[in-house]
């Protein structure tokens, strides 16, 4: 017997709506998870204290920091190398063999997982620079891991502004660089600015590159040579040494809803974006 | 009389197709001289050539000179910047720049080392004013250009080329979206422009040629067919094609 | 005037040049890095003995890796097998079925998961999926199965989103072509949007599969990272990634050399994972 196309039809609605529904619950359950679990041990002593007995007591005030330090730091260094990057290959260069062995190099560098960036960082940085688990190393190893997204992003946001205004922009007698700078950056900026979002996300989330390179010491980092425990590190610590559930609960919701202001922003920003020209 | 621009044997190819073919032409100083012909007559091309923002485009070839005040521009001893500092552009659509009707103004002003407040509030006042533009925005200046209606953002773009002071002023289909009181609006100010400016007015509307143009020239298929005083043209033109054209038998 | 211009912008096109070689630079001192400190150990006691190698003992001079490399294979094709066709579902049903409200709040609600930490994904792993296991299937509860459905579901949003905009991409008039013919709405999603968007959604696996082959913490938590190869569902099993995570810290001599050489091995997997999935992607851009 056929089986009536008009039945299947339905069943498979009703199939693809369950199976949606159940992948987006299983990613709200996640989050509801950590935000029920969590929230009992958040508190303003929890994020302002420091840790006690391994993190068993107090809080995760330098974590937070040593989170900070490092996103703001990594970005010091990605931006400028990213945006220029973005910059060459969509308003400097044609396309060439020469660009597309730079996208080939971009590509790769985003498809390295970060256990690898963790083994160079540990190699490189730590030891033959003698930098030692370090907010440098870390930084640098970051640096280095959230490229590739900003030169994506921005490269992105760069084509998206009409030609029309660099015709303007030469018309009125500016310079290339005048034209970059003056006319073509200021509109991609909510662009560059979701990647440049995207990228602290990436470095306040990552836990095996930063680890090698950073080092996990609980104290509070007061220079680039200080190592320190990014929230991420602090977390996977807590719950994989079994230190402390309650706590590791309370450092996952301050490191989840920290990714998800980040990500709002460079949501947000990236709405701007499609709206200013459409 | 005095010539402002000379071009002298122009070829111009974008890859292996011929654009302009041996075009020769005086552009006079203080006159305005209209382009006219139907599409894909080279007239826009022609003045893309003066501002050489045609150079931006894939694979473009120049053969023969183009001199302003005797200096060839095709040669290397003009930089484009100076050169587009020298002649002004208004573009077929206005295209303003994503920020205010001030800023928009003073974009090139500040290119040119002008950052004084008080330097740059006078240079708008003044290029907004020959723009006929002055009394409809002087109170909102710091409001977003994209704010402005299609006709007041045309004449924004043409204040913000006087901002400038060029010499040449060239203008690419500057009406073709806009109303008719719009369009007077802009004729206007070109006329009083004229005293300070060389214009180049690129249309294929015959009318507003013949209202607005001292000298004509018309192009078909890249060649120049005829040129000369708009009275003449007009009334006695040497070349059937040309006669045609005006009647609107094509184009 | 012009002369100062012209050389203050060739400056900074060399500068820019030197910003976008940089990416090169990176890329190809991370590869000497790696290569370095990995390459000698194989040239050492043979290519063999680490790849096909059955005993990791490095302090005893034991280098085989072959568990770990059927494992991180075993726990990526898992995670496809769970992950990889619910995410197909969702995105499927994002972009035919759902409404436009639902679509403009599901899209980005599903890309702000995507940020969502892995190691928060190994923790509730650990936390509520192991001991399910442990309870009514058996076994220690860190195994293939575990892992496999942690990494699924972290996979979830990286294929939700690439194949969601590999179908949306698909033109409204394939989709009008067929219901005018009389097709079910099905028909047309099956036979029509598919297959007119698989490149994109085959590339959505494979980026998925390079995020799985490649996640290094939130295996170690789930997996038990036991050092043989496994041979039912319900056993543990150590990946590449975990196996570099787990002893880097403290390893000395040929045992860190080891450990570079996984990483040799994980480097190779991922450059090939990639250039399929630059292919496809590639091919899906050419038409």
């Amino acid at each position: 017997m056929r089986l009536n196309p008009r039945w299947i039809n339905k069943l498979v609605t009703w199939a693809l709506t369950f199976q949606a529904v159940l992948a987006v619950g299983i990613l709200v359950a996640i989050i509801l998870v950590i935000f029920i679990k969590g929230a009992p041990h958040v508190s303003l002593g929890f994020i302002f204290s420091y840790p006690e007995d391994m993190g068993r007591h107090g809080g995760i005030f330098p974590s937070i920091v040593a989170t900070v330090l490092l996103g703001l730091l990594s970005l010091v260094f990605a931006t400028p190398l990213g945006v220029g990057t973005a910059i060459f290959l969509t308003e400097y260069t044609k396309e060439s063999t020469f660009t597309r062995i730079i996208r080939f190099g971009v590509e790769s560098l985003a498809g390295i997982p970060s256990i690898i960036y963790g083994l160079f960082g540990f190699i490189f940085f730590v030891i033959k620079l003698g930098m030692g688990w370090s907010l440098l190393s870390g930084t640098l190893t970051i640096t280095i891991m959230v490229l590739p997204t900003i030169i994506r992003t921005s490269e992105e946001a760069i084509k998206a502004v009409p030609n029309n205004l660099r015709m303007v922009s030469f018309s009125l007698g500016a310079t290339k660089w005048e034209t970059v700078t003056r006319v073509v950056i200021p509109s991609a900026m909510p662009g560059i600015l979701t990647g440049i979002m995207l990228s602290i996300g990436r470095a306040v989330s990552e836990t095996a590159a930063v680890i090698f390179t950073m080092g996990s010491s609980l104290r509070l980092p007061t220079s680039l040579a200080d190592s320190g425990r990014t929230m991420a590190v602090h977390f996977y610590i807590l719950a994989r040494e079994g230190i402390s559930l309650e706590k590791a609960y309370g450092t996952a919701l301050i490191l989840v809803m920290t990714i998800l202001i980040i990500n709002f922003v460079a949501y947000y920003l990236m709405n701007r974006m499609v709206a200013k020209y459409s | 009389m005095d010539s402002k621009i000379t071009i002298k044997g122009l070829n111009l190819f974008f890859g292996k197709t011929q654009v302009l073919k041996g075009v020769n032409l005086d552009v006079y100083r203080n006159r305005i001289s209209g382009f006219m012909g139907p599409s894909a007559s080279g007239k826009s091309t022609l003045i893309s050539v003066i501002n050489k923002l045609v150079f931006f485009e894939e694979a473009v070839r120049t053969e023969g000179s183009v001199y302003i005040d005797g200096q060839n521009i095709l040669g290397n001893g003009l930089s484009d910047v100076a050169l587009r500092k020298k002649v002004g552009t208004l573009f077929a659509t206005p295209i303003p720049l994503p920020r205010s009707i001030f800023e928009n103004i003073a974009f090139g002003p500040k290119l040119n080392g002008t950052w004084k407040k008080s330097d740059l509030y006078a240079i708008v006042e003044e290029s907004l004013t020959k723009a006929f533009l002055w009394d409809e925005v002087k109170d909102r200046l710091d409001d977003s250009a994209l704010k402005l209606s299609g006709g007041q953002q045309q004449r924004l773009c043409l204040a913000r080329t006087l901002a400038l002071k060029p010499e040449i002023i060239l203008l690419d289909e500057p009406c073709s979206g806009l109303d008719p009181i719009s369009t007077l609006k802009i004729e206007e100010a070109l006329a009083e422009l004229k005293s300070e400016h060389t214009i180049i007015l690129v249309s294929n509307n015959t009318k507003q040629i013949a209202r607005a143009c001292d000298f004509v020239a018309f192009l078909y298929l890249g060649e120049l067919i005829e040129a000369g005083t708009t009275d003449k043209v007009f009334t006695y033109p040497d070349a059937k094609m040309t006669e045609d054209y005006i009647q609107g038998k094509f184009g | 005037m012009g002369k100062p211009h012209s050389s203050r912008e060739t400056g900074i096109k060399w500068l820019l040049t030197l910003f976008a070689l940089s990416s090169l630079l990176f890329l190809f001192v991370i590869f000497a890095f790696i290569l370095a400190e990995g390459l000698p150990l194989f040239v050492k006691v043979g290519p063999g003995h680490i790849i096909f190698g059955m005993k990791w003992a490095p302090t005893k001079g034991h280098f085989g890796i072959f568990p770990m490399i059927v494992s991180s294979f075993m726990v990526t094709f898992g995670a496809l097998v769970f992950g990889a066709s619910l995410a197909l579902a969702c995105a499927t049903y994002l972009s035919e079925y759902a409404g436009r409200k639902t679509k403009l709040f599901l899209k980005p609600a599903l890309e702000l998961l995507a940020g969502i930490p892995s190691v928060v994904y190994g923790f509730l792993g650990v936390v509520y999926i192991v001991p399910l296991i442990r309870e009514y299937l058996g076994g220690p509860g860190f195994s293939i199965l575990s892992t496999s459905l942690v990494l699924g579901i972290m996979i979830l949003p990286t294929i939700i989103s690439i194949s969601f905009d590999a179908l949306m991409s698909v033109p409204a008039g394939y989709r009008e072509g067929s219901l005018a013919m009389g097709a079910t709405k099905w028909q047309t999603v099956y036979r029509v949007v598919l297959p007119a968007a698989r490149s994109g959604i085959l590339a959505s696996f494979i980026l998925g599969m390079g995020r799985a082959i490649g996640e290094t913490m939130a295996v170690i938590m789930v997996a038990g990272n036991a050092l043989k190869i496994p041979t039912s569902l319900l056993d543990p099993l150590r990946t590449l990634t975990s196996n570099i995570a787990l002893e880097l810290a403290y390893a000395t001599g040929d045992h860190r050399s080891a450990l570079f050489s996984t990483g040799v091995v994980l480097l190779v997997i991922i450059m090939f994972l990639n250039l399929v999935a630059n292919f496809w992607v590639k091919k899906r851009t050419a038409r």
